[in-house]
């Protein structure tokens, strides 16, 4: 289960301080995916990147399988397979070793890492390439050993930050089965993505985010009756109050990240 | 703290670090080479000058022989100097090094020497300019010998023994072991190429394994396995340096090799350098004491962390391999300055300066290859280089828990 109460997130800049996220609250249960819906900027990443314990809260608290963020990060990330577009492997490792290094972070012994690996390579098919080094590999492999390194601890909770950008259709596919299967195994799962058309298609709540600010949320029944509109794209746009301030948001100033990942949204 | 963890991530970036060419090249590689480059190119250039310039029969010029025919003999008879015709460009020659020396013999010198008044000869040389100060040795040498002469021949024609002028002799005798005869001259060179490589050993690893890291886009994905921040430290820092104490290693174990390489070169001319009355070999490639070596190792050892974790701090900050070469590459600067301090003459160690980091360990490491050990500086050193690798290391591990450089955009 994932938690957040009234989650901010500021950081320092020159002309004073950014508002990445404010007073964000939700609750995902297991077995339930949640969409955090936001145009570039709207504090998507900052959002899962406090719960994924990489960015601290700077005000407001949040439990991820029952472990507080700030006071108990290493356990929370123990139950956490977080997953992103920027998320890269290690080149110079094997696709086994790669697994494996992440397994043993996790405190998994050397059997379980064995046995855990061979069933995530016939899961995912990837007996072909998986002792070969990564940095030889296409999108798409390195996308099914990515896979498998955030369920090498089989963790309880999922958090996937724009996974499918940059992909091709296909690739994007995989990882919407993928979603779904954490789903159907039980796993609390948060998702987020500007994509309009996957949040339909994959989450029982979505959250639409913009400024930082967590505008509306509800199943996508109820966001279909309370805005009066069967399209997503169009309940998006009624929610974040018309086109003119959409446009607006992409020329918000972007608050720290990760400077490789080739991905230019600040979600 | 999870050492599991720790030494999960040390395997990890060891196995990585191997795999990386530019790694390799930088930790061994490039020691491997320095090192015998170093000795037999300097020993070699070192040997072959100095037995040319000792091959070579000087010309040196008589101004005013005609005033002093003996003492033109004398130097005829001398089979190490080439007499050649006076002319009055004698300065320019020396200057075009045509003309190794000339000796200026005053007006009325030999009716001087009979009337027992003083008179000057004056030796022209080009100073700093070896072949010349041989000339001017042997011209030198030959002028004595002739004085030395007159002082015989006036004492026996006064029925006096040749020690009423000389009631004594003297002599000198080093005491130093050769290796402190040695140390001096290259003592002062090789613990600074030990100190200067375990920079350049921690340097590119240190960059690879933060700045390469964020560039590469996996620290986020290292960053949310649990893996705890000071073991992730840890086990990078370790890394490194094992990568500097490595090149350092290497370093003198290529040392070894290329002076025990040198020496057998070396032990073949040696027949032909005596004969040519040289001692060449020894002033060109003097001993190291071995125990100075083992003694420097020690010393580098708290020096390194020390380095690792300043180039470890710096390269973290940067976002990329390039910037972050641009805020370490300043360093080796830094480094070179108490190097080249250490080097100079009259720079001793003290209590003072045994607390100047990188100064400290020069200082120290000339003393002990030739072959001293000062055992209270020592431990000086050793624990105040420690405490400052602590804070390095300290600082390293605070930086790391910093959001704004971690994901700094």
């Amino acid at each position: 289960m994932i938690e957040a109460r009234n989650l901010s997130k500021t950081f320092p800049d020159k002309k004073g301080v950014i508002q990445a996220v404010s007073e964000v609250s939700f609750r995902v249960e297991p077995g339930q995916i949640y969409g955090l819906l936001g145009a570039n900027g709207a504090g998507k990443t900052t959002a899962l990147r406090m719960l994924a314990t990489l960015l601290k809260p700077s005000s407001g608290s949040a439990t991820v399988a029952g472990f507080d963020v700030v006071r108990e990060p290493e356990r929370v990330r123990a139950q956490v397979g977080f997953l992103a577009a920027s998320t890269a492997l290690y080149g110079r490792l094997t696709g086994r070793e790669f697994i494996a290094y992440f397994g043993r972070l996790n405190g998994l012994s050397q059997a379980e890492i064995d046995m855990r690996t061979l069933r995530l390579v016939e899961e995912l098919d990837m007996q072909e390439f998986i002792d070969r080094r990564i940095e030889k590999f296409s999108t798409g492999m390195k996308q099914r050993v990515s896979i498998a390194r955030t369920l090498i601890h089989d963790p309880a909770v999922m958090i996937f930050d724009e996974p499918t950008l940059g992909l091709d259709v296909l690739a994007a596919r995989t990882i919407v089965r993928f979603i779904r299967e954490c789903r159907s195994r039980g796993k609390t799962v948060i998702y987020s993505t500007h994509v309009m058309s996957e949040v339909e298609k994959l989450c029982d709540i979505i959250g639409i985010v913009h400024g930082g600010k967590l505008l509306a949320e509800g199943t996508l029944a109820q966001l279909r009756a309370r805005f009066n509109q069967t399209d997503m794209e169009e309940i998006f746009v009624s929610a974040v109050g018309g086109g003119s301030q959409l446009a607006a948001a992409g020329e918000t100033r972007l608050p720290p990240k990760l400077p490789a990942g080739g991905s230019n949204s600040f979600s | 703290m999870n050492w599991n963890q720790v030494w999960t991530v040390y395997g990890k970036e060891l196995r990585d670090s191997l795999r990386d060419r530019r790694t390799l090249i930088s930790t061994i590689v490039f020691p491997a080479v320095i090192m015998p480059a170093l000795m037999f190119g300097f020993g070699f250039m070192s040997f072959k000058v100095v037995k040319s310039a000792q091959a070579e029969i000087p010309s040196v010029m008589i101004l005013g022989h005609e005033k002093a025919d003996t003492l033109r003999q004398a130097f005829e008879k001398s089979s190490r100097l080439k007499m050649v015709p006076p002319s009055d460009d004698y300065a320019q020659q020396i200057s075009d090094k045509k003309l190794r020396a000339a000796v200026e013999i005053p007006d009325g010198f030999e009716a001087a020497l009979e009337k027992g008044a003083l008179s000057k000869v004056k030796i022209y040389t080009y100073s700093g300019e070896m072949k010349s100060g041989f000339a001017a040795d042997e011209v030198d040498r030959v002028l004595r010998d002739y004085r030395e002469t007159l002082v015989k021949d006036k004492l026996t024609a006064r029925g006096l023994p040749g020690t009423f002028i000389r009631p004594f002799d003297i002599e000198r005798q080093n005491v130093a072991p050769p290796e402190k005869v040695g140390g001096n001259v290259i003592g002062g060179v090789i613990p600074y190429l030990l100190i200067f490589l375990s920079f350049v050993g921690a340097m590119y690893p240190a960059i690879d394994l933060t700045a390469g890291e964020k560039e590469r886009g996996t620290m986020e994905t290292i960053l949310c396995s649990p893996v705890g921040r000071m073991e992730l430290v840890l086990g990078k820092f370790f890394t490194v340096l094992t990568a500097s104490l490595f090149t350092v290693a290497i370093s003198v174990i290529s040392l070894g090799l290329s002076a025990f390489g040198v020496a057998l070169t070396f032990a073949n001319k040696t027949a032909e350098a005596a004969k040519a009355g040289a001692k060449v070999v020894g002033e060109v490639m003097p001993t190291i004491s071995p125990l100075g070596v083992a003694g420097v190792l020690v010393m580098i050892i708290p020096l390194a962390i020390l380095f690792a974790a300043i180039v470890f701090t710096t390269a973290l900050f940067a976002k990329s391999h390039k910037e972050a070469q641009t805020y370490v590459s300043p360093f080796m600067l830094v480094i070179i300055l108490p190097a080249v301090a250490a080097m100079l003459p009259g720079v001793e160690l003290n209590a003072k300066l045994a607390l100047i980091p990188i100064l400290n360990v020069s200082l120290v490491s000339k003393e002990m290859v030739s072959g001293s050990f000062p055992l209270g500086l020592m431990a000086l050193i050793f624990v105040s280089s420690c405490l400052y690798a602590a804070g390095a290391l300290v600082a390293a591990v605070k930086m790391f828990n910093r959001e704004s450089v971690l994901f700094r955009a």
